[in-house]
């Protein structure tokens, strides 16, 4: 009864079958031995540690299917064809070796009870689930997803398969019905509808033979393609996702040493894992779907990034490998300026909302920031940036002004707060440059110290001494800056005596929480105001005098929310003030960048820019019914929202206004309050 | 093309500057020293020149203290050689004195160009570029914004800057004094990593000259001007100010 | 040393440049305190036409040859030097200018002459002559009592009243030749390079509408030019936004730029370097506007605004369309 037991003119069917076997095995191996051994072009990167938790990675994110059921359109579909996949692979498995030993009884999936009816369902869900995502690939075309001829194809062989299953099954079950305790409802039903039609039935065996020979053959085909087309990223996906960053996603790697040139752009300057990132991606595009500036216009892709990457791996990568065998010396053309433009590296804002999104756990940022640094190592940086730079390495801001005047800001107090350089205070109070010298921020930066104080919180703050703590400047590429400015002032907070620091602006606290390592030893934990805000009103020391009536919607920081998963304690502080909290629909881990990170802040916009993040976030905050105000907990989405309000003209619909404003409001700390008292 | 190029350092205006008790001179206290903006510009464009034409850059600068980081930046930005020039100095002189020791150094030297800054914020007595040039009997232009040298060329081409966006085209016969407003090229970067590196490894010369006699400027005082002797300041919303402005306007028959 | 005031005349594309008439017009009132005579030292071409115009001069020192058409700093420098040395004046007024700067080094260092720069006021005293010069971007004036011997004095144009200095009349002409073992020049003039034609001469608009670096980026223009156009007026810009290549150099103003004299200039984000100021100091009403109250250029104009330039510039156009509107219905 099996197929392969038959002689195909001259030939046993089997070895047939064994010929074609081993070329499309031989084809599949050489291929896979040869990606990896591009792979092993990239410099070392030690992911062997912590084995458990990296099993737990692929056991949720690849098993689990996680983050693709956040989009259920396509996350369902594409489910069903994984575990299709997955129990294909063991009828697969089972089929060949009946085909390839016919004289050996080998217990095929088919004709084991249970088993059989799985992989018959599945068969018909994974259809369903192809059905599906074809609709959403070439009728509703979503962003990002590329129409490759390659796609076509993967999604041709994967229906066919399972068509040519069916009807094999089908023929079959004709021919010979099934066992006892087998039941296989598709198949039983198909050989109903064929075992009908008089030519069909009578011609059963030579048909049931032929869709065998059809579904072997597409899967030896398949085998031997797979590695050669996008459709590897299921081999390498569990790869990606086991071997993927397990330390917090804000902390940059930092440079190998000092000897090595800073950045990367060679193939070989970047690390395996790096270079894995090429093999795993799907080019699913829902890292380009989530990137603000890709929305805005501007020719940063994270997918088109990756994509280049493989490019260049694909197409130099070889050549690389044979001089590597006789002298490692260059002639690889250059990535950036080659297949990446720089316009494109200094696009990103660093959001995370790429990494965030991707399925395969692919890590764009360090990659994206090496570029970077490869830029700022050659000096190609363009005079706006370079201006915020020689600012903050002279005066430790990027404003431009003295050091001597960062604590201007206090003068409008009536009270003088700690001073942390001279005595020991609780809580060390980092401001980060935009509280200290920005003009429309220095007044909420009071507030903040009054409402602290009202609390009796035992806070201080470092006066002249704070410099800039880095993240901007790390992320922008100068990490050499970075590095300047962490030693500066690691040194001031180890002289400085407090128990815990927190700053009111996420990407300090990042930096702080993440990337400062000499005070994280479990002496010092680095909070958001909004944390210690959140503290103080669940603990009763910060009594809320007047509940607030407002409608307001709250704007998730990506360096509180998507990098450091602070979401619930600005929404905890939010509701104890009595206000009513209307969500966007771009909330919590989907919220949408205000474009000011990476230090975009400090870049002119380049590209047709046709409308800003902020400029659609503020629109998006618009559009809720009723709602008065866009509450913030950062200063950048401060200063980037209350100018988008301008350039859209909705200042009268919408007001933007920091967390802290409505704490002052509703503890009678605000200036109102003070003036009245007056 | 071997170029030297004199780099100064001045009070940066950004921490503001104080006068101090005798009124004759800023407070040393009170100030922190930058590179003259125009020296950078001087410093960039004779840079370029050697990647043009190839040649050597060399940079000096008076010793007071204060000029340590400019001298390793310029060697991080690709110049051959610096040289700390001590004659003896704690703070920086007038340029007629700072002239009289450059010209002394360069004289037995055979440079072909010498660049510095047209002007400095602290310059009272004329441009430094001018008097050495004076001093040592060369030619000088100044207010340069592009330098056009030619190898095997016996010219060098310049383009002088003129009132209304004019300028002059000049050849000028080496060896030569430029005073230099603006580079071809904004100033390049030097990424942080470089400079540190550089402060570890490289070595600047130091090169003693006996002290120059000093024939300081009479100054009799130095002063501010009166606060709020200027504008009258307009205050209130952005609305107030708005319709205070316009009948200022409107006073003046201005509005259409 | 003789009680002389030597004034080195500039002049450009056939006119004596304004600073010519401020220093004559300077030069005659210390002259006149002096008991001394006032010297023009002119080098040129074609100088005739001029001569009327030096009718403030005792004396007009004339070199007139093809070689001295054009400004070169060698040449000219040896020429005046060695009139220096033969007049043997008490004062040099030069202009802190293209042409006035580049003498100032080389006649001092190859004269051994003193000299100071920037000068924006000067005095005879019975002590002596006292100059002060503006330093430190302006922030600074210092008072320099100028030594007892020749000194040259470089002065910062729209410093002195030239009306005082518009004499017209009949000077002294001593014509005079470069002696014969004067050095071959080593500088040679090639051409003059105009800027591209501009669409609109700051020059004639009697309201300009001046933006610097407050304005921030080449976008945030369009709200300086809907002011503009409001007030029937131009934009123009100081050097760092012409230097990003937002506007056009025929829009400097400045130093290097062009001097105009509207009736109103708006001054938005400009903080008033002493190079900027030079070259619209003299409007007629001058409206500041920076978020930094320390800015120089508060002390220049008469109303100042401590707000930000892209706040008030859409405000004060909505204003303006307001009143507008009120007196045409």
């Amino acid at each position: 009864m099996v197929p392969t037991a038959l002689k195909i003119g001259p030939v046993p069917g089997w070895a047939i079958l064994w010929t074609l076997f081993l070329l499309a095995a031989g084809i599949f191996a050489w291929r896979v031995s040869f990606l990896v051994r591009l792979l092993r072009l990239g410099r070392a990167d030690n992911r062997f540690d912590q084995i458990p938790a990296r099993l737990k990675r692929v056991l949720v994110y690849v098993f689990g299917q996680r983050r693709l059921l956040d989009e259920p359109l396509v996350g369902i579909p594409h489910v069903l064809i994984f575990y299709g996949f997955v129990v294909f692979v063991m009828a697969t498995t089972g089929l060949l070796l009946q085909g390839l030993f016919p004289s050996l009884n080998i217990p095929t999936a088919e004709r084991t009870p249970i088993l059989a009816t799985v992989v018959d369902i599945f068969a018909v869900l994974v259809l369903g689930g192809l059905v599906v995502s074809s609709f959403r690939r070439y009728v509703l075309r979503p962003a990002g997803l590329q129409l490759t001829f390659d796609a076509a194809l993967v999604n041709i062989l994967i229906a066919s398969l399972m068509v040519t299953y069916l009807l094999a099954e089908g023929f079959r079950l004709v021919v010979k019905p099934a066992e006892k305790g087998v039941w296989a409802p598709v198949g039983e039903w198909l050989a109903g509808l064929l075992g009908s039609h008089a030519g069909l039935h009578a011609h059963a065996l030579t048909y049931y033979h032929l869709f065998w020979w059809m579904h072997v053959l597409i899967l030896l085909f398949f085998l031997a393609y797979l590695p050669h087309s996008k459709h590897m990223h299921l081999m390498a996906a569990p790869f990606s996702a086991f071997f993927s960053q397990l330390g917090p996603a804000g902390r940059l790697p930092a440079p190998v040493s000092e000897k090595v040139r800073l950045g990367a752009e060679r193939l070989e300057e970047f690390t395996w894992r790096q270079l894995l990132s090429a093999f795993a991606c799907a080019e699913c595009g829902r890292c380009e779907r989530a990137c603000p500036s890709f929305q805005v216009g501007e020719p940063c892709s994270p997918r088109q990034l990756i994509h280049n990457l493989k490019e260049q791996l694909l197409r130099y990568g070889p050549a690389l490998l044979e001089k590597v065998r006789a002298t490692a010396d260059g002639g690889e053309p250059t990535l950036i300026g080659g297949l990446i433009s720089a316009q494109e590296l200094w696009g990103c804002t660093t959001c995370l909302a790429c990494a965030q999104r991707c399925p395969v756990m692919n890590e764009h940022l360090p990659i994206m920031v090496d570029l970077r640094r490869r830029l700022v190592e050659r000096g190609e940086v363009d005079t706006r940036l370079e201006e915020a730079l020689r600012n903050l390495a002279r005066y430790g801001n990027s404003f431009g002004q003295s050091e001597r005047k960062r604590a201007v800001w206090t003068q409008g107090l009536d009270f003088k707060p700690k001073d942390a350089r001279k005595e020991p205070v609780e809580w060390l109070w980092c401001l980060g440059e935009y509280a200290c010298y920005h003009p429309s921020l220095q007044g909420i930066t009071r507030s903040l110290a009054r409402v602290l104080h009202s609390a009796e919180v035992d806070y201080g703050i470092l006066f002249e001494a704070e410099r800039n703590f880095g993240n901007d400047a790390r992320r922008v590429g100068e990490e050499g800056l970075f590095e300047l400015l962490r030693d500066k002032n690691t040194a001031t907070l180890q002289k400085a005596q407090f128990h815990n620091l927190f700053s009111t602006d996420p990407h300090v606290y990042n930096t702080l929480k993440n990337e400062y390592s000499d005070l994280n030893h479990g002496r010092h934990a680095a909070y958001h105001y909004t944390e210690l805000l959140a503290d103080l009103i669940g603990r009763g020391c910060l009594k809320i005098t007047n509940q607030l009536p407002y409608r307001v919607t709250y704007h998730d920081p990506c360096y509180l929310g998507r990098y450091n998963g602070v979401y619930d304690a600005p929404r905890r502080v939010l509701r104890a003030l009595g206000v009513k909290l209307v969500e966007m629909p771009r909330t919590r881990a989907n919220s949408l960048c205000c474009g000011g990170g990476g230090g975009r802040v400090w870049m002119e916009e380049i590209g047709e820019v046709h409308s800003r993040p902020s400029e659609s976030r503020v629109k998006e905050a618009a559009a809720l019914k009723d709602v008065k105000f866009l509450v913030v907990a950062c200063p950048k989405d401060y200063v980037m929202f209350s100018d988008a309000l301008k350039t859209t003209g909705l200042e009268g619909r919408l007001a933007v206004k920091d967390l802290t404003e409505l704490v002052a409001e509703a503890t009678g700390t605000g200036l109102a309050a003070i003036a009245a008292r007056v | 093309m071997n170029i030297a190029v004199v780099l100064k350092q001045v009070p940066d205006l950004v921490e503001g500057l104080e006068i101090d008790a005798s009124g004759k001179s800023v407070d040393p206290c009170s100030v922190r020293y930058i590179l003259s903006e125009s020296d950078d510009h001087a410093l960039e464009q004779a840079l370029i020149i050697k990647e043009q034409v190839g040649g050597r850059v060399e940079v000096y600068s008076l010793d007071t203290g204060e000029a340590k980081e400019a001298m390793v930046t310029a060697l991080a930005k690709g110049a051959d050689h610096a040289v700390m020039v001590d004659a003896g100095l704690e703070s920086t002189p007038d340029n007629h004195t700072a002239a009289r020791v450059f010209a002394s150094v360069f004289r037995d030297k055979h440079f072909n160009l010498i660049l510095t800054g047209v002007r400095a914020i602290d310059d009272l007595d004329g441009s430094l570029g001018g008097l050495i040039a004076g001093f040592l009997d060369l030619p000088y232009v100044g207010l340069i914004r592009k330098v056009q040298v030619e190898a095997g060329a016996t010219t060098t081409i310049v383009e002088k800057e003129y009132p209304g966006g004019c300028a002059a085209e000049l050849a000028v016969t080496p060896p030569a004094v430029l005073g230099i407003q603006a580079a071809e090229r904004p100033p390049r970067y030097v990424p942080i990593t470089r400079l540190r590196q550089m402060m570890k490894t490289a070595t600047v010369e130091e090169l003693l000259v006996p002290p120059p006699s000093l024939q300081p400027i009479g100054i009799v005082r130095l002063f501010k001007p009166e606060e709020g002797a200027g504008a009258v300041m307009l205050t209130g919303s952005l609305e107030a100010i708005s319709q205070q402005v316009t009948g200022l306007i409107a006073e003046k028959h201005l509005l259409r | 040393m003789n009680k002389y005031i030597v004034v080195v005349a500039e002049h450009f594309r056939g006119q004596l440049n304004e600073i010519t008439f401020e220093l004559l017009g300077k030069g005659r009132e210390v002259a006149k305190s002096l008991g001394g005579k006032l010297i023009v030292l002119l080098l040129g071409q074609d100088l005739r036409g001029f001569i009327g115009e030096l009718g403030g001069a005792d004396i007009v020192l004339a070199a007139d040859g093809q070689e001295f058409r054009e400004f070169t700093p060698d040449i000219y420098a040896s020429l005046i030097g060695s009139k220096l040395k033969e007049t043997c004046p008490r004062l040099v007024l030069l202009g802190s200018t293209s042409v006035g700067l580049d003498l100032l080094g080389l006649l001092s260092g190859r004269g051994a002459f003193p000299c100071i720069d920037s000068c924006v006021r000067l005095e005879a005293k019975e002590s002596g002559v006292i100059a002060t010069s503006q330093v430190y971007g302006g922030k600074v004036f210092a008072e320099i009592a100028l030594p007892e011997e020749t000194t040259l004095v470089a002065v910062v144009p729209g410093s002195f009243d030239p009306a005082a200095g518009r004499i017209h009349g009949n000077p002294e002409v001593q014509a005079f030749a470069p002696p014969p073992d004067m050095a071959a020049s080593r500088v040679a003039f090639r051409k003059l390079i105009e800027p591209p034609p501009g669409d609109v001469d700051i020059t004639r608009a009697p309201v300009l509408v001046g933006v610097g670096r407050g304005i921030q980026n080449a976008e945030n223009l369009s709200l300086a030019e809907e002011l503009a156009a409001a007030l029937g007026g131009a934009v123009c810009a100081s050097r760092p936004v012409i230097d990003q290549g937002w506007l056009p150099l025929t829009r400097q103003v400045g130093k290097s730029g062009m001097r105009v004299k509207p009736k109103l200039y708006l001054a938005f984000g400009i903080s008033g370097a002493p190079e900027h100021l030079e070259g619209m100091k003299q409007s007629e009403m001058i409206v500041a506007v920076n978020t930094d109250p320390n800015a120089p250029i508060f002390s220049a104009a008469h109303y100042g605004v401590v707000a930000d330039a892209l706040d008030l510039l859409p405000a004060l156009t909505e204003e303006i369309h307001k009143i507008s509107m009120k007196k045409a219905s």
